[in-house]
């Protein structure tokens, strides 16, 4: 029987396997950030450990980060705190960093495939559940927490237990206004944020080989969402174009090496996923959230769902509580729900694409009197590029506020929060409760949905700004 | 890390289907650079409300939390795995778990006991209706016991032997670094190194 994708990059990285212990796999890339890596580094100096391989690690700043006077002082001395301790864990261990101000500095999980270090075939870890954004490369890719961190950082090496696998098959044309993002809220809603748990996940099928490698990224990124371990997309003409020629692609022979191997990594016909969803892309259309979850979502041109009509009790409870957080009522139409504030940027949508598709529409209108909208590059790269697009102009033009690259709105651990009671169209990943500040109420959406959104305050799509719907 | 054979403590009752770790531990307090101090921070957006769980008096002084389905998705901050030892728990009871947040406790030792929603339930009535009554978590034998109450959980064979070992990970990995040398020597040419580092040009 032949091997998946997964099976395959899995096979490759096995250090050492032996009978009722787990997989002792390698490391790759290593990417680290402020947040989960401070005790780790604690635990080295405590044992009188080094890292292992610098080579393969690199660090940037991004959770904690501001997003305006980035030159100035971090005014969080708690947060200053944790920001210079991981400038002073990369000095004393002699890992490459790229600091706030650092061109190349932005969210961890932008930079790598920036830089072309995100290859195909490689195992990518980080102290971050949305490493799984790497996985759109062909890579295994999966968050770690901080003692993996310092494992890593020690050996180079994971313990890990070999997941199942599973196959989305994702067939059809997307209809205009349809996104990446619209397909993978359709995905967690119609098979809920457990439904991936102890899989491997690749996503496969015309849909998923017309995207770009940012679109791919964006359904990678989500694979923690529904609880997968990882979300993979098997490397092709696309992924190369996107690699070659960026800083750390491979050159000359090692590229043409490169290729060769990667090539090889597609799922062999006779191969057997564990498990399989079929997502018919033709019959989808922009999705946003009404819930505390990822998966409490409803197709924009729905309404609240009533608790009543859900079969489970605890999904009756969970979404009883959840409407009950965002003061929302069962029956109400989605498009009729107001917003204060607009978030574009995250690892999920801050990539230039996301940037283009939004300028796109807000170009030539305004943002709505009672809305602020945020625009955050996902690194700074992606906002000298936006900036020699002219994108930052139509952005400002419109009346919203144009950032410094960093995580900002996604997490409410910077200064970018939402206050209690205010309600965000965003395009980030999670609308937990309290994820972007205390008593925030958050509606994940696409960057398309994010545009129109602005303009006419309440959740809208491009075609409703035309009057095309 | 201590060695985990069996803990006996009273337990708390938490009726709540996905408790991502946003909402143990949110992210303003994950500035601390310490494993130390997370505990004001645990169910933080919660604790305001005197009628949440863990602020009702007869279940003071818990350290066994009985969780609802999918507890600890989302976010791999280990910070939640430290707010809950820092209160004071020393093993978490539910049917289903995040998977970053499963491997995160193993690693800290924090205890992770897996049984049916229907044991929950079970036990989710019982500690309301005794919230005094002490119950015994035995890792060895795999089994939850009170008076009256019995039931087996499951937790996978290689975590139970590191927890009851009391091992280190990392000790235990570098006894094969023969291995890693061996295969750090077969890695072919062009796979990416972050050092030296290559940037690109401005345009």
């Amino acid at each position: 029987m032949g091997k998946t994708l997964s099976e395959k990059v899995w096979d490759h990285h096995v250090v050492r396997t032996a009978e009722g212990e787990p997989d002792l796999l390698f490391i790759d890339l290593h990417l680290v950030h402020e947040v989960t890596s401070p005790q780790a580094f604690d635990g080295l100096r405590q044992a009188g450990r080094q890292v292992r391989r610098p080579d393969l690690t690199l660090a940037t700043e991004d959770h904690n980060t501001p997003t305006l006077d980035i030159h100035r002082p971090i005014a969080d001395p708690v947060s200053r705190t944790q920001v210079e301790t991981l400038r002073k864990n990369a000095s004393e261990f002699g890992i490459r960093i790229h600091s706030l101000g650092d061109l190349d500095q932005g969210i961890v999980h932008i930079i790598g495939p920036q830089l072309g270090l995100t290859q195909p075939g490689l195992t990518v870890v980080c102290g971050d559940s949305h490493t799984s954004t790497h996985g759109a490369f062909g890579a295994l890719a999966f968050g770690i927490g901080t003692s993996e961190v310092e494992h890593v950082l020690a050996t180079q090496t994971l313990p890990q237990a070999r997941p199942k696998t599973m196959a989305v098959n994702v067939n059809g044309q997307l209809p205009v206004g349809v996104t990446a993002k619209d397909i993978v809220l359709a995905l967690i809603a119609k098979v809920g944020t457990g439904g991936g748990q102890g899989y491997i996940v690749e996503y496969r099928g015309s849909t998923i080989e017309a995207l770009s490698m940012e679109g791919r990224m964006t359904i990678c990124n989500m694979s923690i969402e529904w609880g997968a371990k990882a979300g993979m997309i098997a490397p092709d003409e696309t992924t190369f174009a996107y690699i070659k020629g960026r800083p750390h692609a491979p050159q000359g022979a090692d590229w043409d090496a490169a290729v060769a191997y990667w090539e090889t990594l597609r799922t062999d016909s006779d191969a057997v996923f564990d498990a399989e969803v079929d997502l018919d892309a033709d019959k989808l259309t922009p999705f946003v959230t009404w819930g505390t979850n990822p998966g409490q979502g409803v197709p924009l041109a729905a309404a609240v769902p009533d608790p009543e009509t859900f079969a489970e009790e605890s999904d009756r409870t969970a979404a009883t509580k959840a409407l009950e957080y965002m003061a929302l009522k069962p029956g109400q139409k989605m498009r009729d729900i107001r917003v204060d504030t607009v978030f574009l940027g995250s690892c999920t949508n801050g990539r230039i694409e996301d940037l283009r598709a939004a300028a796109g529409v807000i170009k030539g209108h305004h943002v709505a009197e009672s809305v602020r909208m945020l625009v955050v590059p996902g690194s700074t790269r992606v906002r000298l590029q936006a900036e020699s697009e002219g994108l930052d102009l139509i952005f400002k033009d419109a009346g919203a506020e144009w950032r410094a690259a960093g995580c900002s709105m996604c997490l409410g651990m910077n200064p970018d929060q939402l206050s209690p009671g205010e309600r965000s169209a965003s395009t980030s990943n999670r609308n937990f409760e309290g994820r972007q500040g205390r008593g925030g109420r958050t509606h994940l959406v696409s960057p398309l949905v994010a545009a129109a959104t602005a303009v006419t305050g309440t959740l809208s799509s491009p075609a409703d700004l035309s009057g095309t719907r | 890390m201590d060695a985990f054979t069996t803990h006996t403590g009273t337990a708390l009752p938490l009726r709540r289907s996905n408790v991502d770790t946003d909402q143990i531990i949110p992210a303003v307090y994950l500035k601390r650079v310490t494993k130390t101090g997370f505990e004001d921070g645990l169910f933080a957006a919660w604790r305001n409300d005197p009628n949440f769980v863990l602020n009702l008096p007869q279940y003071a002084g818990a350290t066994i939390l009985v969780a609802g389905p999918d507890f600890g998705t989302g976010s791999s901050r280990e910070h939640a795995v430290w707010a809950l030892q820092n209160y004071g728990f020393k093993v978490v009871i539910g049917s289903r778990f995040g998977d970053i947040f499963r491997g995160n406790s193993g690693k800290a030792g924090l205890l992770i006991a897996v049984v049916d929603q229907k044991i929950i339930e079970e036990l989710w009535d019982f500690v309301e209706e005794h919230p005094a009554a002490p119950i015994t978590v035995d890792l060895v034998e795999r089994q939850i016991t009170a008076e009256g109450f019995r039931a087996e959980f499951e937790i996978d064979d290689y975590t139970r032997w590191r927890l009851i070992e009391g091992l280190d990970d990392i000790g235990l990995t570098l006894r094969h670094v023969d291995h890693i040398d061996a295969f750090e020597r077969n890695q072919p040419a062009y796979k990416p190194k972050t050092l030296p580092a290559k940037v690109a040009n401005v345009d």
